[in-house]
């Protein structure tokens, strides 16, 4: 029973993994592409999660944490890039 | 193992709606039509999407091992405080470089242009 | 007293943060955890933001309570609108005059904003008097805003400047 639900999870994740490369090769706008990063460290994170489920192993757990710590870092660097033409002021 | 049936349906149903939810955010990202439409999507449905695993993956952790393992939390809050920082500063600087926007943009940014453009020789 | 316990719920908060961090609560976690809590804001002072005040905590609660419903009636909502057709979407732009004035405030209205039902806070103006918001689908802007008004910035107010 879980273990076919983490299969779909699985399924359903990475789909949407693909659905964020897809706009990240798109664009348009740089932003879009910012976002696509975004969205994807977001879901690769739930990826751990899922595999930490799976494998019944909580050492992902810190892996998980440092790309949440890590990825809103990046986002907010390239937003301030943007905005400023420069991130250290 | 009247309880174990029970808490496996719990969590394959937070895992399910979990995923369901991660998926329909990126599919918003995906298909909508512009810049800030599509922002809407990931911010949200990530959040609960995300948050829904980590509750799982909290619950699953603690019934299988000795103790209650709760630094999942960790990661949910963390993520429900950056994700609408991350998600503003997006909006601002699509409002900053005056992306195409199915609405119409208020002439406020106008104002606030004249403000944010220190010094910015290569902003974009 | 004041002066060597500067931040009295900040040291509880990075304490607890601490306790989740380590995943465990035996006796010396603890009292490193209150170590903790206590040297970095002691030793951050100079730089620390404005003191917070929560005037008023079981409305903080009451509010916390009514934010996470929401959060799930938001992504419901939104879930549908994005398997919806995208053509009827009526995407807008609103404007939410501002009454609150101290930093926190703000800022918790501005992310309760956006983790709830399609809207998103897109820009604070320069004046710290309104506050743009972006709306995924708007029957009627003037109800989307009294809505926010009076759900999330009375309780903010209530909360964190005593009327």
């Amino acid at each position: 029973m879980l273990n076919i639900a983490i299969l779909i999870a699985f399924a359903l994740v990475a789909a949407a993994v693909a659905l964020n490369f897809w706009r990240l090769l798109r664009g348009p706008s740089t932003l879009d592409r910012i976002l696509a990063l975004d969205t994807l460290y977001v879901n690769t994170i739930a990826l751990l999660v899922l595999l930490g489920i799976h494998l019944s192993s909580a050492i992902y757990f810190e892996v998980a944490l440092l790309i949440a710590l890590v990825g809103f870092v990046g986002t907010v660097a390239l937003c301030k890039y943007l905005l400023r033409g420069d991130i250290i002021e | 193992m009247n309880t174990t049936t029970w808490l496996e349906y719990l969590l394959s149903f937070l895992i399910l709606s979990g995923a369901v939810f991660t998926f329909i955010g990126s599919l918003g990202l995906a298909r909508l039509r512009d810049f800030y439409t599509r922002l809407h999507g990931p911010t949200k449905a990530t959040t609960l999407g995300l948050g829904s695993l980590l509750i799982a993956s909290a619950l699953y952790f603690s019934t299988r091992s000795t103790g209650i393992s709760l630094h999942e939390v960790l990661v949910t809050f963390f993520l429900f405080i950056t994700a609408p920082v991350s998600a503003h500063l997006l909006a601002k600087a699509a409002l900053h470089l005056k992306l195409p926007s199915l609405a119409t943009t208020p002439e406020e940014t106008s104002q606030t242009h004249k403000k944010t453009n220190a010094p910015s020789e290569e902003s974009h | 007293m004041r002066r060597l316990l500067p931040h009295p719920l900040l040291t509880l908060a990075l304490a607890s943060l601490w306790l989740l961090l380590t995943n465990s609560i035996a006796p010396g976690q603890i009292v490193l955890g209150l170590v903790l809590g206590w040297g970095i804001p002691f030793l951050t002072r100079r730089i620390c933001p404005e003191k917070v005040q929560i005037h008023k905590p079981l409305t903080l609660l009451h509010f916390i309570g009514v934010v996470l419903m929401d959060i799930v009636l938001a992504n419901l909502t939104v879930a549908r609108l994005i398997l919806g057709r995208p053509q009827s979407l009526r995407p807008a732009f609103v404007v939410l005059p501002l009454t609150l004035t101290s930093d926190i405030a703000i800022s918790l209205l501005a992310n309760t904003i956006t983790l709830t039902p399609g809207t998103l806070s897109a820009l604070l103006s320069p004046d710290r008097k309104t506050l743009l918001i972006h709306a995924l689908d708007v029957d009627d802007s003037d109800t989307l805003v009294a809505t926010i008004k009076q759900r999330y910035e009375r309780p903010l107010k209530e909360i964190f400047e005593a009327c």
